[in-house]
């Protein structure tokens, strides 16, 4: 190999290799450096300032919540979307485009959305009083009803966000060609078993991915809580958002992102281990 | 009991007719070979007897019960698929083993059958890996050793020595035989290697644009093409056809008067290569030498003769240059006759 040759690869990569520097590892480096520093002089006074406020247990508490409601929730509801999707003899485009309107609906605006359908005057009241079943505009999203308004925010995130999962799992299952199926279906699998034994493990890949951006990105709910719950609901981003806006404290901002940055990597390393798809079972 | 009935099945892809009006009645522990070019509808039929494709007219009944509205899982047949299907997740042994924990068989069982299955295949060394890290023709034999461990009633084998090399082919064709034929599967065997199914095959049906042409014992279709596509497609080289013209209810060949069954008109005669003796230029049908190819055991000599050309297999060890004039003599008795327009046989 000539030294030429040897070398391009890395010299077109380099573009990309110094955009994601500039844009990503700099100001990175940069929060980190305000997290630990008062005036120039190293401190913890920040990780402390955070862990000490009233509102920090209940964001994390409800961040992690959150996550571990909407991920599954999310991952078992786009499989069966992508499942049914792959049955349909036609109108698979229209459907897979439906489907995936909420993906072009930024958070805030699906946040808002939701909101005017819960909120104390919004269509869900509308339509339960005419049933009926209510006598008058309810509140649902208060302080006072942690319970609706949890489960009012999980709607929306579920409806916001699944499409991306499901997206990534119909790419996966289309991957997956249909002779492993059928020789499964032949040797009588029952419809369930192929799809625990056969289908389930070759998408393995494709569920990684969607896990761990999924993951990744519920971690960092903000937008759609914010918008329903305001602060009532606290999580990790919102309190970043507050101590950053409102209290103008940047290094306890900047604890929370490292925090949350921190919490992402394990949960990213947490799939890759546990869904490690060895080298040998591709083929 | 396992005999297969395919009565009168049709199959449209769009406007495309793979299949159009096959029949076929398969006896139990019968092995019958689907001989056919690429693109005649074997895949398809095979499909549409293991019920993972439907076929839009027709019925498919296997041991006097008509599968129409049975799903493939519950049809109880085993099924080699043309690009394999081994498991990519699953070791070789677990591939093997699939049928039988779909069944659930004992252990034991299914370990004694894998292994069986293996070695019947020489393929028990790789048991432990996956199928990533084996050959194509390795994969091939983990894919006929699935079907074969679970001794399936029916067998639907859709080329499944297509990867292997000459030698091994030979070998696995042997061994195919002697196991089915002990087990009394009924067997449906997809090929287009006329060899192949000459040397495996109770009976051959031999198919061309969705429909079997002929379906006969291996000598039958060999001895008494009943189209001309039959004689052209089995036996290598394929059979030479001469238009004779017919009188008196003779055609001559190179001289000789070889009785034909019309009394007049145009016909094809019907020769195998190695049905014409060579002999000298003014004694038969003349011919001049294009190639001579020694072939070992036998020696391929192609000839033009009457502005065609003619392929002759001579069991001589000849060494002739191009050029040469010799003459041809075909063996009376085995000439089969063809209409030169609808190009099915006439006469017995
Ligand atoms: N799913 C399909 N949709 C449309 N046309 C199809 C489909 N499957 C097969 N065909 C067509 O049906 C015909 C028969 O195909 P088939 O696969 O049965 O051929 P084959 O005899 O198995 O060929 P080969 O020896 O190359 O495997 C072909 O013309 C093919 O293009
Ligand atoms: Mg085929």
């Amino acid at each position: 190999m000539s030294g030429r040759s040897r070398f391009l690869p890395y010299l077109l990569l380099a573009p990309s290799v110094l955009f994601l520097a500039a844009l990503f590892v700099v100001p990175l480096v940069e929060t980190i450096a305000i997290s630990f520093s008062d005036n120039g002089a190293p401190t913890l006074d920040h990780y402390r300032r955070m862990a000490g406020d009233l509102n920090f247990w209940p964001a994390v508490k409800n961040t992690f919540l959150l996550v571990v409601t909407v991920v599954p929730l999310q991952v078992a509801i786009a499989l069966g979307m992508a499942s049914m999707l792959q049955k349909l003899p036609r109108g698979r485009d229209l459907v897979l485009w439906i489907w995936t309107i909420p993906l072009g609906v930024s958070d805030l605006a699906a946040g808002l959305v939701w909101l005017a359908l819960l909120q104390e005057r919004g269509y869900l009241n509308s339509a339960l009083a005419a049933l009926g079943l209510i006598d008058g505009p309810t509140q649902w999203l208060t302080y006072e009803t942690p319970g609706t308004l949890f489960v009012g925010i999980l709607l929306a995130e579920v409806w916001r966000a699944t499409a991306i999962v499901f997206i990534i799992l119909v790419a996966g299952l289309q991957l997956i060609p249909k002779e492993y199926r059928e020789a499964a279906e032949i040797f009588g699998a029952s419809p369930w078993t192929t799809f625990r034994r056969i289908t389930l493990p070759l998408l393995k890949p494709s569920l990684q991915t969607a896990l761990i951006l999924r993951t990744v990105l519920a971690f960092e709910v903000f937008a759609v809580v914010y918008a329903i719950a305001g602060r009532n609901f606290p999580v990790l981003v919102g309190e970043a958002y507050v101590w950053q806006r409102d209290n103008q404290a940047y290094g306890v901002a900047a604890a929370y992102a490292v925090l949350i940055v921190v919490i992402s990597l394990a949960a990213t390393v947490v799939y890759l281990r546990v869904l490690r798809s060895r080298t040998e079972e591709r083929s | 009991m396992a005999q297969i009935l395919i009565d009168k099945v049709r199959k449209d892809f769009g406007a495309v007719r793979a299949l159009d009006e096959v029949t076929l009645d398969i006896a139990d522990g019968e092995f019958v070979a689907l001989l056919g070019p690429s693109g005649c509808g074997k895949t398809t039929l095979l499909r549409i007897v293991a019920g993972l494709e439907t076929q839009t007219a027709g019925r498919i009944v296997i041991g006097g019960r008509d599968l129409t509205e049975v799903p493939t899982r519950a049809r109880g047949l085993a099924m080699v698929f043309q690009n394999y299907a081994v498991f990519p997740h699953m070791t070789v042994f677990e591939n093997i083993a699939f049928g039988l924990r779909m069944q659930k068989a004992d252990p034991t069982r299914i370990d004694a059958q894998v292994r069986k299955a293996a070695g019947l295949l020489h393929i028990e060394d790789y048991l432990d890996r996956h199928p990533g890290n084996l050959s194509g023709g390795q994969r091939q034999r983990v894919a006929v050793a699935r079907a074969l461990a679970v001794e399936p009633p029916v067998l639907l084998m859709d080329e499944p020595l297509s990867n292997l090399d000459a030698l091994l082919r030979l070998e696995m064709r042997a061994e195919l035989k002697t196991v089915l034929e002990q087990a009394g599967t009924t067997t449906i065997y997809v090929t287009h290697d006329q060899t192949e199914a000459m040397g495996l095959a109770d009976r051959i049906a031999v198919m061309h644009g969705g429909r079997i042409v002929q379906i006969d014992t291996p000598t039958e279709v060999y001895r008494h093409p009943r189209t001309k596509f039959v004689g052209g497609f089995v036996g290598s080289p394929p059979m030479n056809f001469l238009p004779v013209e017919v009188t008196g209810g003779e055609a001559r060949l190179g001289g000789l008067p070889v009785p034909a069954p019309v009394t007049s008109g145009a016909l094809l005669a019907g020769v195998r290569p190695e049905d014409f003796a060579i002999v000298a230029p003014d004694q038969g049908l003349a011919a001049e030498v294009l190639v001579v190819e020694p072939l070992g055991s036998h020696t391929l000599v192609t000839v033009r003769c009457d502005g065609a050309t003619v392929r002759v297999v001579t069991p001589e060890i000849i060494d002739w240059p191009a050029g040469r004039r010799i003459g041809l003599k075909p063996d009376a008795g085995r000439v089969v006759w063809m209409d030169p327009q609808s190009e099915q046989a006439v006469g017995p």
